[in-house]
């Protein structure tokens, strides 16, 4: 929270210095909530030099964009969202079109950063996330192991390197009870050619993929620290940077951090490869995830094109360019370097992971995976109650939220 | 004391516990009985996202809530009467785990498995509090009067930390390796790892609360043996009763309605425990029924929330805690009348 305050104050800030690196002067006062990772610090800085921003970069901004952006007029202007949190705003008919701001001021714009939803551009990206396969390339060569590209390599690699006792344990991962072990279901899940919904909305989780998915995780913890329930990004990336782990398959955002001098002891010797696939001939078990910005509907049309025009400011090859590594961008001016080859391989990836559903359905089965699947994970439930369990749990919010009848 | 007099003392804070208590209570029990939701219709709908190289749009069936003439999702609301209280209690299940012999199944339901921990937690640092608190307050007293002051500080330093960052400090001494966890790994020459098992978190919540609530009991003791009737004590000496029976006898008789107020304070903190889940990052191990009731209200990346069960859920802590509180509370009432009389 302290961090986001800071953050967020820093840049307020900044939108009184000059205005060197803006083409224009916003005269308009604009506000802005996204999430708190580097990408967004890069974009609303760069989008602070034109002057007139406020941008709050919040990690909570989930829970508050919704409400923030029913207000009349709204309390933002600009919101940071991904597939995965835009989908409030789009069931609230919140945020407006932007085809005709597009044509107006979007002609750097790749074909491929226009998110379009039922053929409006609803939203416009600037990055792309997914997790990739980090690894300590020093371990693997001294052991003779090759870069795992399956889980069961994974699972093999990570034998030897716990047998070798090099590192404190062989495997990292993202498994803190609720949304992020959740997050990591899913990749399994797909990777194991799981459809999260059949055609009447009720769940298919209940199969033979979510029982390979479960059981896969249950046996890579073999290999983790014991106390994993607890882990989420900022701890696997810890664990990383201070030598203890020498295999994840974690969010590509984290890569930069690896080469972060002030806090890694492991500078250079992390390197990415695709996100391992579960089953032969299947997609790397991952979901690809894109961010982007929207504009406020309850706004005048006036501020939506100031507020557009900023946000294409801030999100130019000139910012791209001063911030390369901080993000997979999806901008023209850049240049992949080898913290991104990992994500690049598995976004290209032949068959490709899907895109993170965005529909209230999978909100609801979100949630229920993590509160259920703990239980599986320390052994007071097995398997296939566990399934059971979700489903149930999943039918109930369903049927409450009108989803299911 | 007039009526009027009375009634203009006490007036403004009536007003105020009606308005802040009893009507969001009223709406709460009444949303427990409710369930709101969009009205929803299936649509065709192409959505196109970016890879990193190229587009894939993909054309899916989408669940999407119906919007009125002012571009507002309509919102429905029904009553379904205790429906929300069976999908949080899932007796079904409960009498099924006892019918198959397996009562340990009740604790895999998420409301069942935050009873269990809530009540433990709660009448097992009951007496740990009471016990602890009495303890510093007599070797306050006891103490030279010089050393008083400082000690009553330190001693109640804990009480001061927030909740939240106490907890979070506890679990950043305990964690893998952290420091407290270190030590005690250098000492045994085992891994230890606190925060694997349920057993052990549980251990670290009893800790912390006893040590963040305790000098709360010891101010209000402390109070209370100032005005132990040193008559009393001087006879109960000179009869020679011992340490121990001045204490039984005396002093904790005196004590008693102290006690009382402190356990009932206790109770009704400790029923709504959920610093010690967030701070300790336990919810895979262990949760409380104040977790279960935030986490149903918190709105998933869909913007979806469970208020109806949420309400249910808070409306069955509040009976809880009312239960728990009625064998004091009777006890406070008859020691009021007897006192009257």
């Amino acid at each position: 929270m302290l961090k986001n305050l800071v953050l967020a104050g820093a840049v307020s800030l900044m939108g009184s210095t000059a205005f060197a690196a803006c083409s224009y002067e916003n005269e308009t006062e604009i506000k802005m909530l996204s999430a708190g990772f580097e990408a967004w610090k890069a974009v609303t800085d760069a989008m602070a030099e034109c002057g007139n921003l406020q941008a709050e970069l919040d990690q909570e901004f989930r829970t508050k964009q919704p409400a923030a952006f029913e207000a009349n007029p709204s309390l933002y202007h600009i919101g940071g969202v991904s597939n995965g949190t835009i989908t409030p705003l789009m069931n609230a008919g919140t945020i407006r079109p932007l085809d005709d701001l597009v044509e107006k001021y979007g002609q750097n714009l790749k074909p491929n950063q226009l998110i379009r939803i039922d053929g409006q551009i609803m939203a416009v990206a600037m990055m792309v996330n997914t997790q990739h396969l980090m690894y300590r390339e020093d371990v693997l060569s001294d052991l003779g192991i090759d870069v795992p590209t399956t889980w069961d390599e994974v699972l093999a690699a990570s034998a030897k390197i716990e047998e070798a006792g090099v590192v404190d344990h062989a495997l990292g991962a993202t498994l803190k009870s609720g949304w992020n072990l959740a997050q990591d279901f899913n990749n399994m899940y797909v990777g194991f050619g799981g459809d999260f919904f059949n055609d009447d909305n009720t769940t298919a989780v209940n199969g033979d993929a979510g029982m390979k998915a479960l059981e896969t995780i249950k046996a890579s913890m073999e290999y983790m620290d014991p106390e994993v329930l607890v882990s989420d990004s900022t701890y696997v990336q810890q664990q990383f940077q201070q030598g203890k782990i020498a295999m994840a398959n974690l969010w590509a955002s984290r890569a930069s951090a690896m080469n972060d001098e002030a806090e890694s002891q492991v500078v250079g010797k992390v390197k990415m490869a695709a996100a391992p696939t579960a089953m032969d001939g299947g997609v790397p078990a991952t979901t690809l995830w894109w961010d982007g910005i929207v504009i406020a509907k309850n706004i005048s049309d006036e501020e939506a094109d100031a507020a557009f025009r900023l946000a294409m400011e801030g999100m130019d090859s000139e910012m791209v360019t001063a911030n390369n590594d901080a993000a997979i961008w999806l901008v023209e001016g850049y240049a992949p370097t080898d913290l991104a080859a990992g994500a690049i391989a598995t976004a290209t990836a032949n068959p490709a992971p899907p895109a993170y559903p965005s529909t209230s359905q999978m909100g609801l089965l979100h949630t229920v995976l993590g509160n259920e699947i703990p239980a599986f994970l320390t052994g007071e439930r097995d398997a296939a109650a566990t399934l059971t369990a979700i489903e149930e749990g999943y039918t109930t919010a369903a049927k409450e939220a009108g989803v299911l009848q | 004391m007039k009526f009027k007099t009375f009634a203009a003392f006490v007036g403004p804070s009536v007003f105020m516990m009606f308005l802040f208590i009893a009507l969001p209570l009223v709406s709460v029990f009444s949303q427990s009985f409710q369930n709101t939701y969009d009205l929803r219709e299936q649509v065709e709908v192409e959505t196109c996202t970016p890879g990193f190289l190229t587009q894939t749009c993909t054309t899916e069936l989408k669940n999407v809530p119906q919007l009125d003439a002012d571009g507002k999702p309509i919102k429905i609301t029904e009553w379904t009467g205790l429906q929300s209280y069976r999908n949080v209690l899932q007796m079904d299940k409960v009498w099924a785990a006892i019918g198959d012999g397996r009562p340990g199944d009740i604790l895999q339901i998420d409301f069942w498995k935050a009873l269990r921990f809530t009540l433990v937690f709660t009448l097992v640092t009951l007496p740990l509090v009471i016990g602890v608190g009495l303890l510093i307050a007599l070797t306050v007293n006891n103490a030279m009067r010089s050393l008083r002051g400082p000690v009553i500080f330190i001693s109640l330093l804990p009480f001061i930390i927030t909740p939240v960052i106490g907890s979070l400090s506890i679990y950043w001494l305990f964690v893998g390796d952290g420091i407290l966890t270190a030590m005690m790994e250098r000492w045994s020459g085992q891994n230890i790892s606190m925060f694997a098992q349920a057993w052990t978190i549980e251990l670290l919540m009893y800790f912390y609360r006893v040590w963040h609530v305790a000098p709360f009991a010891f101010v209000i003791f402390y109070a209370g043996l100032q005005s132990v009737n040193m008559d009393t004590l001087e006879s109960a000496v000179i009869d020679g009763a011992n340490r121990w029976e001045r204490l039984r006898h005396v002093i904790i008789p005196h004590l008693m309605p102290l006690i009382v107020f402190i356990a009932l304070i206790h109770l009704m903190d400790c029923y709504r425990v959920f610093d010690e889940i967030i701070g300790f990052r336990s919810q895979a191990h262990v949760i409380s029924l104040q977790w279960l009731t935030v986490d149903l209200l918190t709105p998933d990346d869909a913007g979806n929330r469970a208020i109806s069960r949420a309400s249910a859920s808070a409306m069955l802590t509040m009976i809880g805690i009312v239960v728990l509180l009625v064998p004091l509370l009777r006890r406070t009432w008859r020691d009021h009348k007897g006192g009257s009389h």
